[in-house]
């Protein structure tokens, strides 16, 4: 075409993620910046390249290059979410040097998973430019239903936590049914879920007011079980660092057999570098500082749905399909997709997710009761997804964003218990946060335009 | 006939509540022949299209592929039938990047698992034969151009390997230049023997390209003309109605003043 004003800069090549929405990881601090065409790379069959377009220089220094250009350009991607973490880490542990100690983090670090995996739900259905306002009564209902198989009417302990997130499904894909099949707004319909679950939750607490959680309990080791063996918490890391560099370089070694741009070596060896020293940080910090517990049970079941949820979301048909109705439905049922499927389905992942987080709460609060998921847990959950990144009209999103929203929360709510200010300030500050990750939002979408992105 | 047709439509009609949208219309695409459907606002052209798409169903009337009456109740019927289409609206998905929207609803995968690498490949090739340029494949289709989203949209009905592309006003939002390059890629789509319905407003597209145009009105068929036989005039007396209107008239005038 010979009109390409508005694209001119445009990048060379984004390697990854479904359209515009890369995510190879959320952690490293460059995670919106997947341009890595190098020029080193083979070149590709220029017919279809536009020979205006600003091309990568090589190596890291292209990355770097890249990488500023990008955040001038509004491509913030993770990084004020991790600038985030940095002042609220710098400014909570200068007032009470409590706040980094190994006690305080696994507890950060535990309550992290609770809200993130509910969240890693709400990202799905955020996704799709919906919205599900069950969550916390999807959570309480789930929870109260396990108390009451496994505690008091003494069902096996595995069956029971099985039944507890089937029926959370259940709850989701009843949502779903009556969005997508019926056609109610999701708003309406999970705000009737929201009243009606928790309407089911206080029927089954009726009997007992509170079931405690046994000891001995499934749900009691969810956020109670640490490894204490210190090798376990560097066996996650060096997993999880082998992996993300295996897949970068088994990615970049296809891409250059198809003769496709690929990311030079320097980049996948900076990128390792950065994932490897936060693993190795965090597995430090878990194991070896005085009064350290371990690696928590909790953490490893977050970050497997994180990584599984995060592969279904950019690799998989499925995960492509979602993206699509998020972005434009009446395409999506055009291409063949089913759309009230991919619909009722993710309600029904959501409400799985909001099951296991209640378990994890009945886990942390010692058992489950009638207002269990009740206050503020939606509002947290809503917040976690969107302060990390995802966007509430759909199509825009990572699943890790469920990491650093449910991290920036956590973050906040620990400093502020630890300054021992009570919840009025704590729902203060929560709420000036999610707005400013939202200005953020707008203000660099805006930028984007002006700089020729979406 | 040396060359039947690939796709005829026989006696279609569409209502939707109170509006008789299409009444009985007939229609044949040939193979290696670009077939214009031109009508006035409202003629039923849009709803033509997707009856044959899939999008809405037709209430009476049969749909023939080489002659054989074939059924179309979703647009993935469509598809496997090998008629692709290029939507007015151009059903692209804004936030994917153009190698998804390309394959959307057809990834290559293994398993459930997609095929990223195989698919940007095919891409780049299939936008390189069709000459596409595009600056990168993996940009978000929301930051193309008009022209570019076009095109894409085009190239995304060729990758089913169709026989058929219906395209429904492809040049409609178009500047100059770039309805040019569209006009090239139908007669290309031509020479690759596929059959053509091309829909469109503008007079000067339908002569360059089009080998025999049908004209809707009201929902009805208002004749077939070959292109080079037919003159300006006598399709837009078809598309209006009127054999009596002002065009017809001057030239009536012109043609009695110096006979
Ligand atoms: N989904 C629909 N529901 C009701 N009426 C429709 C629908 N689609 C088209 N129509 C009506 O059918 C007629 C033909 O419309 P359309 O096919 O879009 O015309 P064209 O594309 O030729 O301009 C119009 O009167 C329009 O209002
Ligand atoms: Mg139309």
């Amino acid at each position: 075409m010979s009109d390409l004003k508005d694209t001119a800069s445009g990048t060379a090549s984004e390697p990854d993620g479904p359209g515009g929405t890369d995510g190879t990881s959320g952690t490293d601090g460059a995670s919106g910046t997947d341009g890595a065409s190098g020029t080193d790379g083979p070149v590709s069959p220029t017919g279809a390249v536009d020979p205006r377009l600003l091309v990568r220089q090589e190596g890291l220094k292209g990355f770097l290059h890249e990488f500023t250009r990008r955040v001038r350009g509004g491509e913030l991607g993770s990084l004020p979410v991790i600038v985030g973490l940095i002042v609220i880490a710098i400014t909570f542990q200068s007032l009470n040097d409590s706040f980094l100690s190994a006690s305080s983090l696994s507890d950060i670090a535990v309550y992290t998973a609770g809200l993130g995996i509910m969240a890693v739900g709400i990202v799905f259905v955020l996704l799709l430019g919906e919205i599900d306002l069950s969550v916390g009564s999807v959570a309480g209902a789930s929870a109260a239903l396990w108390a009451m198989l496994s505690v008091t009417h003494g069902m096996n302990d595995w069956l029971a936590v099985l039944m507890a997130i089937t029926a959370g499904g259940v709850m989701g894909l009843i949502h779903g049914f009556f969005f997508a099949g019926v056609g109610v707004p999701a708003f309406v319909v999970t705000l009737a879920g929201f009243l009606g679950w928790s309407g089911v939750q206080l029927w089954l607490m009726s009997g007992e007011g509170t079931i405690n959680t046994p000891l001995d309990s499934v749900v009691a080791d969810l956020t109670g079980y640490y490894f204490s063996d210190k090798a376990a918490a560097y066996a996650v890391a060096t997993v999880a660092v082998l992996g993300y560099v295996g897949s970068l370089l088994l990615d970049a070694k296809r891409r250059r057999a198809a003769r496709l741009p690929y990311r030079p070596n320097s980049e996948i060896a900076l990128r390792a570098t950065a994932v490897a020293v936060l693993a190795y940080a965090v597995a430090y910090v878990l194991n070896e500082p005085a009064g350290a517990r371990g690696l928590p049970l909790a953490l490893v079941i977050f970050l497997v749905i994180l990584v599984s949820a995060d592969f279904v979301a950019r690799r998989t048909t499925y995960g492509r399909q979602v993206f699509a109705v998020g972005g434009n439905a009446e395409a999506a049922r055009r291409a063949g997709i089913n759309v009230e499927k991919i619909r009722i389905t993710v309600f029904g992942i959501a409400g799985m997710l909001a099951a296991v987080g209640g378990l994890f709460i009945a886990s942390q609060s010692g058992g489950a009761n009638k207002g269990l998921g009740g206050d503020n847990t939606l509002m947290n959950v809503i917040a976690a997804a969107v302060i990390g990144g995802t966007s509430l009209f759909g199509g825009r999103g990572k699943i890790w964003s469920a990491l650093l929203g449910a991290l920036v929360i956590t973050s906040i709510q620990q400093g502020l218990n630890l300054q021992g200010m009570e919840s009025d300030v704590q729902f203060m500050i929560t709420g000036a946060v999610l707005l400013a990750a939202v200005v953020i939002d707008s203000v660099s979408r805006r930028t984007q335009k002006t700089a020729g992105r979406t | 006939m040396p060359n039947e047709p690939v796709l005829a439509l026989r006696g279609i009609s569409k209502r939707f509540g109170a509006v008789q949208a299409l009444t009985e219309v007939d229609l044949e695409i040939r193979p290696g022949e670009v077939l214009a459907l031109v009508g006035d606002n409202g003629a039923g052209k849009s709803t033509l299209v997707k009856t044959v798409a899939g999008v809405h169903t037709i209430d009476e009337g049969t749909i023939e592929r080489h002659g054989a009456p074939v059924q179309i109740h979703r647009p993935h019927d469509a598809q496997s039938l090998g008629i692709a289409t290029v939507y007015q609206d151009l059903a692209l998905c804004d936030n994917l990047d153009v190698v998804a929207n390309l394959f959307l609803g057809n990834e290559l995968r293994s398993a459930a698992i997609l095929d990223e690498v195989g698919m940007e490949k095919r891409a780049q090739e299939l936008l390189d034969t069709l000459s596409i340029r595009i600056p990168s494949v993996r940009v978000p289709v929301a930051s193309l151009s008009g022209g570019q989203r076009q095109v894409v949209a085009i190239a995304r009905a060729l990758i089913g390997e169709p026989q058929v592309v219906i395209l429904d006003e492809p040049t409609a939002a178009l500047g100059v230049e770039q309805t040019a390059q569209v006009l090239d890629l139908i007669e290309r789509l031509r020479e690759r023997g596929l059959g053509v319905l091309l829909i469109s407003h503008n007079m000067a597209d339908v002569q360059a390209v089009a080998d025999r145009v049908a004209v809707l009105r009201l929902g009805r068929n208002n004749g077939v003309f070959p292109v080079r036989e037919t003159s300006h005039e006598e399709i837009i007396a078809a598309i209006t109605g009127a054999s009596d209107n002002a065009v017809t008239r001057r030239q009536a005038r012109t043609t009695e003043k110096n006979p």
